[in-house]
């Protein structure tokens, strides 16, 4: 009875302040406006982390064929020096160069996926790193116009139930696994939608090893990593098939911090890159390969 | 350890404790004072966390009340995976640890083996981060592709709990029994009882009562660690949590899950002190 | 036959030998009280005799025999003797009923019927019958010690072994403690006593042993030790306890 009527009064603070808490849906104000004037993209007067050095983010380890380290078809560490190898590091350097940067004034830095399209200040000029564009991460940070675009696909290993899928609906009995946070993930949940629930994993190296440990029956990754997986990392490794790229389709960009005068200039250098081939021999040189469209 | 004549009949423990808690005086008089000091105390309190400057950033940021109730909803559900981890492998850890313990303790040179195993086990997997444990298990020991050895990542991050928890209880259960007075097990052998049925009937029992704290402890920071299986693909409550924060860039699903946790937690320390308690009225 | 016999019982305790030859033979319903200085080795004879302590030197033998011997069963010797501690030693997480019946049970194979029957039996021979349900702490220390002297009396032994058992005990309680052991005395049970109650010794036992720095210096009947001690260092033990006022 003592002890009860000690609860109450505690009750009472605990509602006052939960009142204080919930209920309230505007937030913020609505988006700070900015008006972007169109700053020059002139090196010098480039809005840098660190001036006079283009800084590029990215994750460790950096897998083929998006960065290759200096052995074939091994990834790279971001903290090693540059081996300029791998469709993004690349297009990075071709990037940094059309903004007037040697090779010698990139520097990288590390930064987790998930963490690199969270709002907040960065310390980084742009991130590269298969992120792909969503209406919900442009509200936090700024993408640039694609470097490519992507399909997702889904590898396994021979012998499991979906090795030999020709459809979708071969896939709905499956167990499959994909990173969090990904439009990957999320390409199982909305697209695939199997009765089993998606495993998910702190990276793709987790979800690979756990195909190893035939704990899921196939990963769902972007079409390149899918090939890169199924060539190098799994033995007897299958890229099962590819979801057909959707209306508007799916693109990376690189990430920059939100509204940063550098998105710009970024485009710029990248519409330039674009309009000399360079990207499509890029492809041509690390992301060839095919698989059939599961429809 | 001589016992003295208890006089007359025992104090009555339960209302003196609280009338310590309360500051004593009358019965009621002191719950008013305690409930009007505690509303003023935390009324203040809540009145300046909330006029203080930060206060609609962090609001938005990890009590957003729409992204709660979704989350809530969302979450809720997921927790059950947590709990069928931690009650599971629970009973597992209670039953192994005591096994380690009473290995430990075999008396004589024929047993010194499996003295020295016991002794190697808990150093060993007191000594390996647990998230180790659950790669190296969950993960590598599938990869081996033995037949007969199961696969499942619910399976192995139970298994790794138990490997885990075992190590750390059976210390506990060796400072138990080691703490029973030596007279006790003499009694017992001097009524011709052997050493196993001494161990089972006289030492043990008052070894885990004397226990029961420490062990609930352990347990529930297993509670905790069951979200450590998130890492080998199953979805329990934090991991589900970490989804919606990514979805949206609000932590707020973390705040939702904290406090699922520690709901869950409470009712297990309140009986803890319960049982604590009883045990000490029943063995002063 | 004897029901003990120790010849030439040796026990160290790492370097402090403790008992330095003990000789000493009890006969069948010989009430034998043992007394002595606090250290002298009371409590020590007593439990090598159940082998709680193995002997490092000489001989005992119970019911005629040779309990020291290698390859001897302990648990076994130790259903036949009966030991009651100064400190109680009840098992504090079971009832009075339970901690008497659990030996009868676990060790003789008694069926929980007939344990429990002969322990309300024994209960209420002495006096503890309404006490059967309830846990140590809430009995007193007389009613603790009654308890475990039934605990022991619960296996049927032939002989027991008593070690200060009024020792920790408040004045006015030792007297219930004391009657019990009387009863069983009348009863023809064969006791080794280990006491300070000098008059309950002078009173029941048939043969009283002065023991002093590990061995027996001086034994033969009450009459003798109390009124006519031989040995000067008895004739000192006793002279102080006449002084404390306890003879």
């Amino acid at each position: 009875m003592r002890k009860a009527l000690l609860a109450l009064p505690l009750l009472l603070v605990l509602a006052v302040l939960a009142a204080g808490c919930g209920g309230d849906d505007g937030g913020s104000a609505a988006g700070d406006t900015t008006t972007q004037e169109a700053a020059s993209c002139e090196k010098d007067s480039l809005d840098l982390v660190t001036p006079g050095r283009l800084t590029i983010g990215t994750d460790n380890p950096a897998f083929p064929p998006w960065f290759e380290g200096t052995k074939q078809f091994d990834p790279w560490d971001p903290t090693t020096p540059p081996t300029k190898k791998g469709y993004e590091q690349e297009t990075a350097y071709a990037i940094a160069r059309e903004l007037g940067f040697t090779d010698d004034e990139v520097t990288w830095v590390v930064v987790p996926f998930n963490q690199s399209f969270r709002p907040g200040a960065k310390n980084f000029d742009f991130d590269i790193n298969q992120i792909s564009y969503k209406p919900a991460r442009a509200q936090a940070v700024d993408f640039s116009d694609s470097y490519y675009d992507v399909e997702q696909a889904v590898v396994t290993v021979e012998g499991t139930s979906i090795a030999n899928a020709m459809s979708i609906a071969d896939l709905k009995d499956a167990k499959l696994g994909a990173q969090i946070g990904t439009t990957s993930l999320e390409a199982i949940t909305e697209r695939i939608q199997p009765t089993a629930e998606p495993s998910v994993y702190d990276t793709n190296n987790d979800a690979v090893s756990a195909l190893k440990a035939k704990q899921v029956d196939g990963i769902v990754v972007d079409f390149p990593t899918a090939l890169f997986m199924a060539a190098v990392q799994l033995d007897n490794g299958k890229v099962v098939g590819r979801l057909a790229a959707e209306e508007g389709g799916e693109y990376f960009g690189v990430v920059l911090e939100k509204d940063s005068a550098l998105t710009e200039c970024v485009n710029q250098a990248l519409a330039a890159v674009k309009d000399a081939g360079t990207l499509d021999e890029l492809e041509q040189k690390w992301l060839t390969g095919s698989a059939p469209v599961l429809e | 350890m001589a016992h003295r004549q208890r006089a007359g009949p025992r104090v009555d423990a339960d209302a003196g404790r609280a009338s310590r808690i309360l500051g004593g005086g009358g019965a009621v008089r002191s719950t008013l004072i305690a409930a009007v000091s505690t509303v003023v105390f935390f009324g203040v309190l809540a009145y300046l966390v909330v006029s203080s400057p930060g206060w609609p950033e962090v609001k938005e940021q990890f009590f957003d009340g729409e992204v709660f109730r979704e989350s809530l909803r969302d979450i809720t559900p997921r927790l059950w995976l947590n709990i069928k981890i931690f009650l599971i492998a629970e009973v597992f850890i209670l039953v192994f640890g005591l096994a380690l313990a009473i290995l430990r303790g075999l008396p004589g040179p024929v047993f010194f083996p499996v003295r020295f195993m016991s002794v190697a086990y808990t150093d060993l997997f007191r000594g390996i981060p647990t998230i180790l444990v659950i790669y190296i298990f969950g993960f590598g020991v599938p990869a081996l592709g033995l037949s007969g050895v199961p696969t499942s990542p619910f399976f192995w991050g139970v298994a790794s709990l138990v490997l885990v928890y075992s190590a750390y209880v059976s210390e506990v259960y060796r400072a138990g029994i080691e703490s029973v007075h030596p007279s006790q097990e003499a009694a017992a052998r001097s009524l011709g009882l052997s050493r196993a049925k001494a161990l089972r009937f006289v030492v043990v029992p008052q070894a885990v009562r004397r226990v029961i704290p420490p062990l609930l402890n352990d347990f529930i920071g297993l509670q905790k660690d069951t979200a450590l299986v998130a890492l080998i693909g199953p979805v329990e409550a934090f991991r589900q949590s970490q989804i919606e924060v990514a979805a949206n860039f609000d932590y707020t699903p973390y705040f939702v899950t904290a406090l699922l946790f520690v709901v869950l937690t409470i009712p297990m320390a309140r009986f803890t002190d319960w049982l604590s308690a009883r045990q000490r009225r029943r063995m002063a | 036959m004897s029901a003990v016999e120790l010849h030439g019982v040796r026990k160290s305790f790492g370097d402090h030998e403790v008992l330095r030859g003990i000789d000493l033979v009890v006969e069948e319903h010989d009430v034998v009280c043992v007394i002595g200085a606090s250290g002298s080795g009371k409590s020590t004879l007593l439990r090598c005799v159940n082998l709680l302590e193995p002997i490092d030197a000489g001989r005992i033998e119970v019911g005629g025999r040779d309990v020291t011997a290698p390859g001897v069963d302990p648990n076994q010797v130790r259903r036949g003797i009966g030991i009651v501690f100064q400190a109680f030693n009840l098992f504090p997480h079971m009832t009075v009923l339970r901690n008497v019946t659990l030996a009868p049970r676990e060790v003789l194979g008694r069926s929980r019927a007939d344990a429990e029957a002969e322990a309300v039996d024994l209960l209420r021979r002495f006096g503890l019958a309404d006490k059967r349900d309830d846990y140590p702490d809430r009995l007193s220390g007389g009613q603790q010690q009654r308890v475990a002297i039934v605990r022991a009396l619960a296996m049927r032994p032939q002989l027991m072994l008593l070690d200060e058992v009024t020792s920790a005990l408040d004045p006015e309680l030792v007297g219930e403690v004391l009657n019990v052991i009387r009863e069983l005395a009348a009863g023809g049970m064969t006791m080794l006593i280990a006491t300070h109650e000098m008059s309950f010794a002078r009173e029941i036992a048939n043969k009283v042993c002065f023991l002093d720095a590990g061995v027996i210096l001086e034994q033969g009947p009450p009459e003798a030790i109390f009124s006519a001690p031989r040995e000067p260092r008895t004739q000192q033990f006793l002279q102080r306890i006449v002084e404390a006022g306890r003879l």
